[in-house]
Parts: C-alpha cells; sequence; structure tokens
C-alpha cells in the first residue's frame, strides 16, 4: 500500500483496478434493477468487444446477450469478428440483418444521402436491440468511449441509446489499453475503427483527425481543464484544437436529456431532483 | 471524579453497501450486524456515513431522515447496552431541517451527536443543496476515552481534527461515503490514495488512533471505495479493508500505545495553543476587522 500521489503519465490506467470498478459498476446496476442480463450489439469493433468482455466478466457468459446487426453493404469482416468475440467469450448470440428493415425506407427516400442512411441503420439497430431487451429481460449496455461521446460521434437515440454504458469516461487510448489487457483478439485491437455504415467507411477519416491526438488534446481541454491557448502552447495545432473545441461545444446537446420549458415549482430534472437509482 | 474507560478495546469496521433511500433494509442490515458483533464480543462497531440511506439521495433526503425519537433510533439505542455503536444517517433536525449526521450509541442511549459541518459542494457533490451545516467541532468522552467523530469532508478540513485533539480526542473516526476517482498508471486510484495519506498523517501529527471507515456499492455509476482502514499513533496502518468489496474486521485498540508514540513523538503536546488563537485573532481582524 502505497501512501504516496503517483505523478500520472497522460491517459494512463491501472488496467487491473478500473476492471473491477467497471465489472463492479455492471453488476451492482443490473442486479439491483431486476435485470440479471444485458444485450448488447456486437459490431466486431473494439469498443463493443470489451464491453461484452466486462459484462462477461461481471454477470457471466450465460448472461451476456451479443446480436450482431449487419446491413448488406456491412463489411463481412465485421461479421467474423464480432463472431470471433462471441465465441472466444461463451456467450449467446442473434444475427439479425436489418437490410429488409431499413430498405423499404431508403427505396421511398432515394435522395437520402449516406449520413443519413448511416442514422437509420443505427436507429433500426437501437429498435432491435431495445426489443430483445424487453423479450429477453435484458439491460441494452452502451459501448460508446468518452472521445465518442465528446466529440458527439454518435447517432443521437441510434447507437448512443442504452440504459448503462462501462466505456463512457475511458478515452479510446484508453479503451485500447483495457483491451489489450483482457487479451482480446489482436485483430480486434489492432484494426482501424469503423462505424462501418457505408463501405470505406473509418473513424478517423471522418473526423479528420486520428483518435490518438483527439484524445491527447481533449484531456487537455476537459481533465486538465486547459483552455485554447494554453492547449495550443503545449504544442497541439491550433486548427486541431479550436476544431476539436467547437465540435464539443456543438455537440453538447448530444450528451443531455431533451430541454423542457420551465413552468411549475417542479420540473423534472430541474428541481424536482432524483437519482436514477430511485425506488430500486 | 474517576472515570474508568476500556484501555482496550475489539471495534469492529463494517465495509457495507448501503441500498440507496431503502432506510427499512439498510436497517435491518445494520441491526444484524449490531447483534452478531454484540455476541462476537465486540466493543464497537462502526458503519459508514448515511449507512441508513445510502448517498446520491437528491430530493429523498427528505423523505428518508430520522428524527432522535424515530423507533430505529430507540431501537438502536436499545441495542447498544452491550456494544457501542456509530453510525450515519440522515437526521432530521429538531428545526425540521436535514443533517448529514452521526449517532454514537452506548450503555443503552444516544450519547452523542455530530453533524457534518462541511458539506461538499463542487465537482460531483451537491450536498449543500439538500443538507444543512453543521457547526460545532468538539469531542467527546466515552468509555473508550475522548473520542471525535468527522463525517468525509470534514476530515478534508485540517483545524477538524487539531481541534479534536486539542479537545482532547484520542481516537479519531472518520466516517465517510468516497467514490473511486481519479485514474492512475499503476496505483490505486488518487482518491484511495488520498485517504489513506489524511489517516495516516493525523494519525501520525497527533499520535492517535485513526478508525477510518468508508462504504462500497454503486450508485448511479458512481463506485464507493471501501478501503477502511485503522492507522495506530505511531501512522501505522493496523488494518485494511479491500476496495470495493463488502467486507468487515475487527481490530484490537490498546490504548497503551498511545504514551508510547506520544513520548517518541510528543508533537500533539507541544503545539502552540495559545499562540495558535493569538495568530488567528490577528488573521480575523486583519481579514474581518476588528
Amino acid at each position: 500500500m502505497s501512501s504516496s500521489v503517483s505523478v500520472k503519465k497522460p491517459l494512463a490506467i491501472n488496467c487491473e483496478q478500473v476492471v473491477k470498478v467497471l465489472s463492479g459498476f455492471i453488476r451492482t446496476e443490473v442486479l439491483k434493477t431486476g435485470f440479471g442480463k444485458v444485450v448488447l450489439g456486437l459490431s466486431g469493433g473494439i469498443d463493443s468487444s470489451l464491453s461484452a468482455a466486462l459484462a462477461v466478466r461481471a454477470l457471466g457468459p450465460a448472461n451476456v446477450i451479443g446480436v450482431m446487426m449487419p446491413y448488406e453493404t456491412s463489411n463481412p469482416d465485421s461479421l467474423a469478428d464480432a463472431e470471433l468475440m462471441t465465441r472466444s467469450l461463451g456467450i449467446a448470440h442473434r444475427v439479425l440483418e436489418i437490410t429488409a428493415m431499413v430498405k423499404p425506407f431508403f427505396e421511398q427516400n432515394p435522395e437520402i444521402d449516406s449520413v443519413r442512411r448511416g442514422n437509420i441503420m443505427a436507429r433500426m439497430r437501437m429498435i432491435v436491440l431495445y426489443d430483445v431487451s424487453a423479450a429477453e429481460k435484458a439491460l441494452v449496455l452502451g459501448t460508446s468511449n468518452k472521445t465518442e461521446y465528446l466529440l458527439g460521434y454518435s447517432t443521437l437515440w441510434g447507437d448512443s441509446a442504452c440504459a448503462l454504458n462501462p466505456l463512457g469516461d475511458l478515452y479510446k487510448t484508453q479503451v485500447r489499453a483495457l483491451a489489450s489487457y483482457l487479451e482480446l483478439p489482436e485483430r480486434i485491437i489492432k484494426k482501424k475503427p469503423s462505424a462501418d455504415l457505408w463501405i470505406g467507411q473509418t473513424d478517423e477519416d471522418e473526423l479528420g483527425f486520428t483518435y490518438d491526438q483527439a484524445d491527447a488534446v481533449l484531456e487537455l481541454l476537459v481533465d486538465k481543464r486547459l483552455s485554447v491557448h494554453q492547449a495550443v502552447e503545449s504544442g497541439f495545432p491550433a486548427d486541431l484544437v479550436n476544431h476539436i473545441m467547437k465540435v464539443v461545444r456543438q455537440t453538447q446537446y448530444k450528451r443531455q436529456m431533451p430541454l423542457i420549458a420551465k413552468l411549475s415549482n417542479r420540473t423534472i430534472n430541474r428541481d424536482f431532483r432524483f437519482p436514477r437509482d430511485w425506488g430500486l | 471524579m474517576v472515570i474508568f474507560i476500556d484501555w482496550q478495546m475489539l471495534v469492529r469496521l463494517a465495509q457495507i453497501a448501503p441500498r440507496l433511500g431503502n432506510t427499512e433494509y439498510n436497517f435491518e442490515h445494520c441491526r444484524k450486524m449490531v447483534g452478531e458483533a454484540a455476541g462476537d464480543g465486540v466493543d464497537l462497531i462502526v458503519f459508514p456515513e448515511l449507512a441508513l440511506t445510502g448517498y446520491l439521495l437528491k430530493d429523498m433526503v427528505a423523505q428518508v431522515g430520522l428524527s432522535t425519537w424515530d423507533g430505529k433510533i430507540q431501537e438502536l439505542s436499545r441495542l447498544s447496552g452491550n456494544i457501542s455503536i456509530l453510525l450515519g444517517l440522515v437526521e432530521q433536525g429538531e428545526d425540521h431541517f436535514f443533517y448529514n449526521s452521526a449517532f454514537y450509541f452506548e450503555a443503552g442511549a444516544l450519547a452523542e451527536r455530530r453533524r457534518k459541518g462541511h458539506l461538499p459542494t463542487y465537482g460531483m457533490f451537491d450536498e449543500g443543496r439538500y443538507f444543512t451545516q453543521g457547526n460545532r467541532v468538539e469531542a467527546f468522552s466515552s468509555r473508550f476515552g475522548r473520542v471525535g467523530v468527522m463525517i468525509c469532508e470534514d476530515a478534508w478540513h485540517p483545524i477538524n481534527p487539531y481541534i479534536l485533539c486539542q479537545d482532547g480526542a484520542q481516537i479519531l473516526f472518520i466516517i465517510s461515503n468516497s467514490p473511486v476517482r481519479g485514474m492512475t498508471e499503476t496505483g490505486d486510484f488518487l482518491s484511495v490514495q488520498n485517504w489513506q495519506l489524511i489517516c495516516r498523517s493525523y494519525a501520525l501529527l497527533y499520535s492517535c488512533f485513526v478508525i477510518y471507515v468508508n462504504r462500497v456499492g454503486c450508485e448511479d455509476g458512481v463506485s464507493f471505495s471501501g478501503c477502511s482502514q485503522v492507522v495506530g499513533p505511531h501512522g501505522d496502518v493496523l488494518e485494511s479493508l479491500p476496495f470495493l468489496e463488502e467486507a468487515v474486521a475487527t481490530v484490537k485498540i490498546d490504548l497503551n500505545e498511545l504514551p508510547k508514540a506520544r513520548i517518541h513523538s510528543p508533537v500533539l503536546r507541544d503545539e502552540k495553543f495559545l499562540s495558535s488563537i493569538h495568530e488567528l485573532k490577528r488573521i480575523r481582524e486583519k481579514t474581518f476587522g476588528h
């Protein structure tokens, strides 16, 4: 036991202790609701794979349901990697292809662009997951990380919709460290992050910077409370820092519940304040 | 008057996971643990801050407060015939305000009541919104000699242990609800390291026992660390409880260690109490005028 305060390298984490906290979080928050299981979408990517691994540690493989929801243009590797994860974790899985669910909508709206199509696919996957949730009495486990949340890199009410999220306070860099610690398959850890909403899409191409860059800047702006000016002075390009700060501000609405117009003395969440665990 | 105190005592640390807002369940759980401890010959059982209610109560504070005449308090009084009990709860005061309080039961009665004076209202904390500040810092006499009680944030203000030890406290109890936060590269979370540092510092600086009881469990995504501990008057860690897990430990506290520690390192004796008051008065006049 050490009583000295250690100096932390940027974004370095004690994986053993973080895993303990996150598996305890999943176990406690799931069991107290009366649910015993979780369901999550498995994309074959690192975030959902790590979330599934943590859920297995928390609840056991029999209580984790992985759902793969490919679309006809999805990269076949995504499904193969998701299946690899379900096999290595020993969890039940289902493949529920969303092509037939979303295609009629696309056909009725031929002008639809790739972003809108991606949003519809993400929201259809949410509908599927919440239906499995109701059928199986399993809470939906979110898989977004802190980098994605802060950059608003998710579809509102789509992949961002969940009952609880174990990774939301970990940057992508930290997610990678944790995935390595839990010995997730190397190919899942190493592959380029992609929402796989259209052919050839990668997160970093779409964002315009790498996760390593984003995490380093976000840690300064958010965790270290540096101003944009100070972050630039510490060695990051002004364009990058300004852009990231702007994106964080512009996507603040994605991290909030909807605004409610205040009229009474007891407005929900403003002066009617209860924990989510109220009454459990 | 001759005061008899127990020079050796068995203290049980109850590192529990209260259920949020479920006073009935928490009370039953604590009552059972008190009974077991009494059966085991334990002299004192210490529960965490807000043991009867959980922490992130928000507007539930007004629903879970107990008055000193509440049946549950009467029951705890009755149970304390053979075992002393220190426990945190939401107190509904005689003034009908709510306090984050610690009740100490001894010899079949509610013997002492301490109200949290420093209500953290910053960062992730919002206690000042719901609770009323306590305004007394005072040690009290127990069957184990003079002791002081601090509730979580109170221990982050070093004037409090200073006053308590000047007031004769030889055992400092700290009951807390410390959330896990601050990741480090290889060691414990910063919040855990900080508490260990605080407990050892006060034990060492004031040659006293520090008995720190923190809760575990998870509320609305916030995990509580546990890592309760007992530190002896030489600054030596006598017992440490696990990270995140419910646990109990029974520790023998031997007050005979106090004279040894205090002859070895008479720092407390050499505190310049009157000089401190003089300087504080000077600063008060400089800051606030005469």
